[in-house]
């Protein structure tokens, strides 16, 4: 790896009953690297990707972000990580149906305590670098599937989060849709410096990272990063 | 694919002779195109020039389906390095694939590890791709986009090769 890892899990293992869904999986991620986490349904890829964001713990093994130990830290500490420097997008189901676009993206902003009128602007900027603008006085139930996925995704950003998740973000898009969303969540996540860490199990999708994660059986097999 | 690699890893079950490798080529990788005898001995006497094979024995009676072969240590060496590196990923590869995972898993090396390497090839070749996509104009996009579908295609293939690994092992190891 050619920089500094910013995200770090070592030898992880959970469980969810009897069958483990880790068994000693590790990964690194530098900071503004997108890393495709790849793999077959139950291979253990969404219960990484959790483990790595803090929303699930491990029974065993370590994950450090920015030299913390977050198998160390406490819901609150977690709860705030997740809240400013980490952007999540999921395959769907994010968006609040109550409220616009412009709103949803304006959210995350809002609880992170900036003012009604700055998290509007930025929400509304982020709309554009998405090519959304003019859904933002729409709701969620007026758009088409992938016009939402391009809201999730600026709302995943808004923030400016230093990782940003994404798991199986195109799953419920059709192909030209998916490669529209890849296209711009890999463009923006590049420009804002995020690293990006993407669950998926489409090789097309996987082609917009820098390089692939494959997890198979709860253990991972890594790849060199591309030099090109 | 290469018949001599695949012979190659044959041999490393036991010594055979010429008949014995050929009706296990037709059988296992054929696919309704046997091999003519003429291709069978002359692959096996240039694997015998470099080395890689050598005569276990010769029947009484002569000639060239008397001889049994056995791999040599530079024959094994030589299925290694055959089986560590990825084809070119291309359209329609699977029957080499397909050798090189049941020749992986006859002679008891990792099926898995022949996957992983195939699956980075290949997406080390659609990140290629889709760089060149995001650059080009419509057509360039359609040209790659037509590149990028054939290769999923074969990495789809392999994912579900990869998930019945356990079931082909039981197969051809019987």
């Amino acid at each position: 790896m050619s920089a500094a890892p910013l995200l770090t899990a070592e030898a992880l293992h959970k469980s969810f009953g009897p069958t483990p869904a880790l068994d000693g999986a590790s990964i690194e991620v530098a900071a503004g690297e997108v890393v495709a986490v790849m793999g077959p349904s139950g291979s253990g890829k969404s219960t990484l990707l959790h483990c790595l964001a803090g929303i699930v713990r491990p029974d065993a093994g370590t994950v450090r972000y920015a030299g913390r130990d977050l198998t160390a830290a406490d819901d609150v500490e977690l709860s705030a990580l997740r809240r400013g420097e980490f952007g999540f997008v999921f395959q769907f189901g994010q968006l609040v149906p109550e409220l616009s676009c412009a709103e949803n993206v304006a959210l995350p902003l809002r609880l992170d305590g900036c003012s009604r009128r700055d998290a509007e602007r930025r929400a509304r900027n982020w709309l554009e670098r998405l090519e959304v603008a003019d859904l933002a006085g729409k709701t969620p139930g007026q758009v088409s599937g992938g016009q939402g996925q391009r809201v999730a995704v600026a709302r995943a950003l808004a923030t400016e989060p230093r990782v940003l998740f994404a798991d199986e973000p195109t799953g419920a898009l059709d192909s030209l849709n998916g490669e529209h969303v890849m296209r711009l969540l890999s463009e923006a996540a590049r420009d804002s410096g995020a690293a990006v860490v993407l669950v998926t199990h489409e090789p097309r999708v996987a082609a917009w990272s820098d390089r692939e994660v494959v997890v198979r059986d709860g253990r991972t097999t890594a790849t060199a990063p591309l030099t090109a | 694919m290469s018949i001599a690699k695949t012979f190659l890893g044959l041999l490393e079950g036991g010594p055979r002779h010429g008949y014995d490798l050929k009706r296990s080529y037709d059988e296992r990788f054929g696919h309704d195109r046997p091999l003519a005898y003429g291709q069978v001995y002359a692959t096996l006497s240039r694997l015998l020039r470099n080395g890689l094979v050598e005569v276990d024995g010769i029947e009484p009676g002569g000639g060239p389906e008397r001889k049994r072969y056995a791999i040599t240590d530079a024959g094994v060496a030589d299925v290694d390095v055959w089986l560590g590196q990825p084809e070119r990923p291309e359209p329609y590869l699977q029957s080499t694939l397909y050798s090189k995972v049941v020749l992986a898993l006859l002679t008891g090396r990792s099926a898995n590890e022949v996957l992983d390497v195939q699956r980075a090839a290949h997406l080390q070749l659609m990140r290629e791709l889709t760089r060149r996509k995001k650059a080009g104009d419509l057509a360039d996009q359609l040209v790659c986009d037509h590149a990028l579908f054939h290769l999923e295609a074969d990495l789809r293939w392999l994912e579900l090769t990869a998930a019945r690994l356990d079931q082909l092992r039981g197969e051809v190891v019987a």
